[in-house]
């Protein structure tokens, strides 16, 4: 069994009586493609917040890499390899879009610091950065303020983004919601196409993409694990079908 | 169709988006522009170098201002502090006993960084209306601390009696203002060169990232906390030299150097011209001053007026300033 | 010892009064700001707008006490609805430096407007004799206008508070403070109800500077004056609060008193100093949300 990149002990969180996290024991391997689903609430989101370091978790033990993080601020553990992409575009709208990747970039290699010399120096850093939207289809939109790009293309610069920390673990919350379906295409080619020893995952609603780029499935309900398995699997669960009984029934 | 878009961007034809990118940062001729009506004001108006002077220094208050506001998206009504602290460390050097003018100024900026670091310390752990608040309530302690202490600061009367020496012990003050002048351009073209390095740099650009979006910076692992504590305590170094310029070529510092009056009006300054395009300074200043020169003695209430609604009219219907209208008639 | 507590008593008591103007003045704009998002530093022009009517209405037309009191409020409720609906509006959700530039702006034409109409001198205001007659309690009198403040004060946020709990329109307020959207999805209409508030919140301030028009003087920088107090009031007490103001403006009022009796030397300085140290332990105010 090789080591987790990604794993989590008895992981909780609660606000008051409301709980989020309760008690999640989850492993994510090396070249994982795994998606993390559930019903809206389930705690989807807060559990990527809590693995980030966005939220500070009331119990349990974060490790990353073989290392603990729990303790650690949101900027240390990105520095240890973990990226992520937001449900809702987080990006720099007024901004270029080869300036939102090469933002990242500067920051990965430790230079965002440096006041004194022109950014426009740093030239493997820029070349580096178009490459990268060249690679997601993005080259022609470099120069245009990420803001004016039609919303697919946005959610393929979050990606994008997140792609530029060279990240070992990168976690998609939702890459292709608010997208129109003429558009998922690019965003399920781009993720089809990651780099096979980034332990990716996928938290989306989207049951088709879900099917079609997971290996594996983690059931997510009222903030515990309901179960886990590869896609065929959680397609017979018996209870995986109840809490989705309304989107079968659509199918 | 992809080239109408990359050309509209600057992008020389025979050259990559990458290397348009990449040369952000070298000088355009146009940035001559500045220096070369401030020298040709020189010789062309001799008799308001003194107003010019002030503009300079004025002018340099509204670049660190801009640093905060307009790059790092820092809201702040009272920049005033650093202003203030800035001329008062230069009045009571030069009023007891140390008049030399560049060691005044770097006691001056020294100072005002302190406070810049500590109130920093305090004020940029918030954001919105408690931010706000905090600088204003920074800049109100500061002004209540000088009223109060008037044995060092002259209080209410400000402070008098300063005598500052001539510069590299060869060029005095005099009265037509020309060695102020040249002063205030010499020293402010020092510190537009800095701000600009600061402004082009991977700080710089991070700064923006900031503004823009600070949940996406803390997510690419950047030390927002750090970033802007730096350019908070570097504006407010620059700002402090302003105050310093300020006292030493008017040789009087007053309790309105640290007024919220003051704070206000650099914003007004700065909108004018344009927030976050490093020249919105440069040509919000000169308007906003010049014209006070001419029509506040007139009639002040009717300066309040008009400015009052210039500010809306500005807010609503131009907000990028003089050159925010520029971009948008270049497109 | 009875001397330090006349002392004490007297400090409180003016404390108390000052804090319950500045209550009235102040809620509005933390109800305004918690439920719109919208830094309003023109406030105090409709606490201003005000004191001017009360005074002119009392000197220069002879209205009684009362009425001006009521058309003073009116006023100012009634000013605030096109500035809202023309102007305010437009930059909700929008970014904070507009905000601030916008009502700065505003600011500086209510000073020059103010002096235009009234002259740069302030309004004396001189409380009905009805009210001011001296109230014995005990071995001491009180005057009789501050504690009708104070019962102004306590009054009004009794009334609020019921309001906010009981009525439907406060129902409809707390749930657009709480999460807007929802409140928009459940059917809310939340743009005539921020009207509707905001002209609540402008008209008490007119109550407030209209009642409190011989503590906070009546003149054309009146809103540029005491700017920082009402902000003061608002950011340590929490945006979008009922209580909070009230908390926070008995502990300016009071602080702000007593430390201007008792060491006059440092002025303002601690008041500057208290609201620092309570921002820094509580960013939201002492009943902001978290």
């Amino acid at each position: 069994m090789s080591a987790a990149l990604l794993e989590t002990r008895g992981l909780r969180k609660n606000f008051g009586a409301l709980t989020v996290a309760d008690d999640i024991d989850f492993r994510l391997e090396r070249g994982a493609r795994q998606a993390l689903i559930g019903p809206n609430g389930a705690g989807k989101t807060s559990f990527v917040h809590l693995v980030t370091g966005a939220l500070v978790p009331s119990g349990g033990r974060i490790l990353l890499d073989g290392a603990d993080v729990t303790g650690m601020p949101q900027a240390a553990r990105v520095k240890r390899g973990i990226a992520r992409t937001f449900q809702i575009t987080a990006l720099f709208r007024r901004l270029t879009t080869l300036e939102n990747v090469t933002l990242a970039l500067a920051e990965r290699d430790g230079v965002a610091g440096d006041f004194l010399r022109p950014a426009g120096r740093h030239r493997r850093l820029i070349d580096e950065g178009f490459a990268l939207l060249a690679s997601l289809g993005l080259a022609e939109d470099a120069l245009r303020p990420v803001g004016t790009l039609a919303y697919g293309r946005q959610r393929l610069v979050e990606i994008a983004i997140a792609l530029g920390l060279s990240p070992k673990v990168l976690l998609l919350d939702e890459p292709a919601a608010g997208v129109p379906s003429a558009e998922t295409g690019l965003i399920v080619g781009v993720i089809e196409r990651l780099p096979p020893d980034i332990a990716v995952l996928i938290i989306e609603h989207d049951m088709d993409l879900v099917f079609r780029l997971a290996r594996r499935i983690t059931v997510l309900m009222q903030g515990r694990i309901l179960t886990e398995g590869a896609p065929e699997a959680i397609a017979e669960d018996p209870r995986v079908r109840q809490v989705y009984l309304g989107e079968r029934a659509a199918r | 169709m992809a080239t109408a878009r990359l050309v509209r961007t600057g992008v020389r034809p025979a050259e990559t988006p990458a290397e348009a990118f990449a040369r952000r940062h070298r000088y355009r001729p146009l940035e001559a522009l500045p220096w070369a009506a401030a020298l040709a004001a020189f010789a062309l108006f001799p008799d308001y170098l003194p107003l010019g002077a002030q503009i300079l220094a004025t002018i340099l208050f509204a670049l660190s201002a801009d640093l905060v506001l307009g790059y790092a998206g820092i809201v702040t009504l009272g920049h005033a502090a650093f202003f203030g602290t800035g001329a008062y460390t230069a009045g009571i050097l030069a009023a007891h006993g140390w008049g030399e003018p560049l060691t005044g100024l770097l006691a001056a900026a020294l100072a005002a960084a302190l406070i810049g670091f500590v109130s920093g310390l305090v004020v940029l752990r918030t954001s919105g209306l408690t931010l706000l608040m905090q600088t204003l309530v920074v800049a109100s302690l500061l002004y209540e601390a000088a009223n109060k202490a008037s044995f060092i600061t002259g209080g209410d009367d400000g402070l008098q009696g300063m005598h500052v020496w001539p510069i590299f012990g060869a060029f005095a003050f005099d009265l037509f203002g020309r060695t102020a002048y040249l002063y205030c351009l010499a020293v402010l073209f020092l510190c537009w060169w800095l701000a600009r390095r600061i402004v082009h740099s991977p700080f710089g650009r991070s700064l923006t990232g900031i503004r823009e979006n600070v949940l996406r910076m803390h997510a690419i692992g950047a030390p927002v906390m750090q970033r802007r504590l730096v350019i908070y305590t570097i504006s407010a170094a620059f700002a402090g030299i302003a105050g310093a310029l300020v006292a030493q070529t008017t040789q009087l510092v007053g309790l309105s150097t640290l007024s919220l009056d003051r704070s206000g009006t650099v914003l007004i300054m700065l909108i004018l011209g344009g927030v976050g395009r490093l020249y919105g300074a440069f040509i919000g200043v000169p308007l906003y001053m010049i014209a006070q020169d001419r029509f506040s003695q007139v009639d002040p209430v009717y300066w309040y007026f008009w400015i009052g609604l210039l500010m809306v009219l500005v807010v609503m219907f131009a907000r990028g300033g003089v050159l925010g209208l520029v971009e948008r008639l270049r497109r | 010892m009875s001397e330090a507590l006349s002392a004490a008593t007297s400090i409180l008591f003016h404390g108390v009064a000052f804090a319950m103007v500045l209550y009235l003045i102040s809620v509005g704009l933390s109800v305004t700001m918690g439920l719109m998002g919208f830094v309003n530093l023109a406030h105090g022009v409709f606490a201003m707008l005000g004191g001017y009517v009360l005074t002119t209405l009392m000197s220069r037309c002879g209205v009684p006490f009362g009425g001006a009191v009521a058309a003073a409020a009116i006023a100012a409720a009634m000013a605030s609805v096109p500035i809202e609906r023309l102007l305010y509006r437009r930059f909700y959700g929008g970014e904070e430096l507009d905000q601030v530039l916008l009502t700065m702006g505003l600011v500086f034409m209510s000073v020059a407007a103010a002096t235009y109409f009234w002259g740069p001198l302030q309004q004396p205001m001189r409380p009905p004799a009805w009210l001011n007659r001296p109230i014995g309690l005990g071995s001491r009198s009180f005057p009789g206008y501050r504690s009708f403040l104070i019962l102004c004060g306590a009054g009004l946020v009794t009334l609020l508070w019921l309001g906010l709990e009981r009525t439907r329109f406060g129902m409809r307020i707390r749930a657009a403070v709480d999460n807007l959207r929802m409140a928009q999805s459940v059917g809310i209409n939340t743009s005539r109800l921020f009207t509707l508030a905001f002209a609540l919140g402008s008209g008490l301030a007119g109550l407030g500077g209209a009642l409190g028009a011989d503590l906070l003087a009546v003149n054309p920088t009146y809103a540029l004056e005491n700017l920082v107090y009402f902000l003061i009031v608002v950011a340590v007490g929490g945006l979008g609060s009922i209580r909070g103001p009230f908390v926070a403006a008995l502990l300016i009022g009071i602080a702000d008193t007593g430390f201007k009796y008792l060491l006059p030397e440092l002025g303002a300085f601690f008041i500057y100093a208290l609201t620092m140290a309570i921002l820094l332990w509580r960013p939201r105010g002492l009943f902001g949300r978290a």
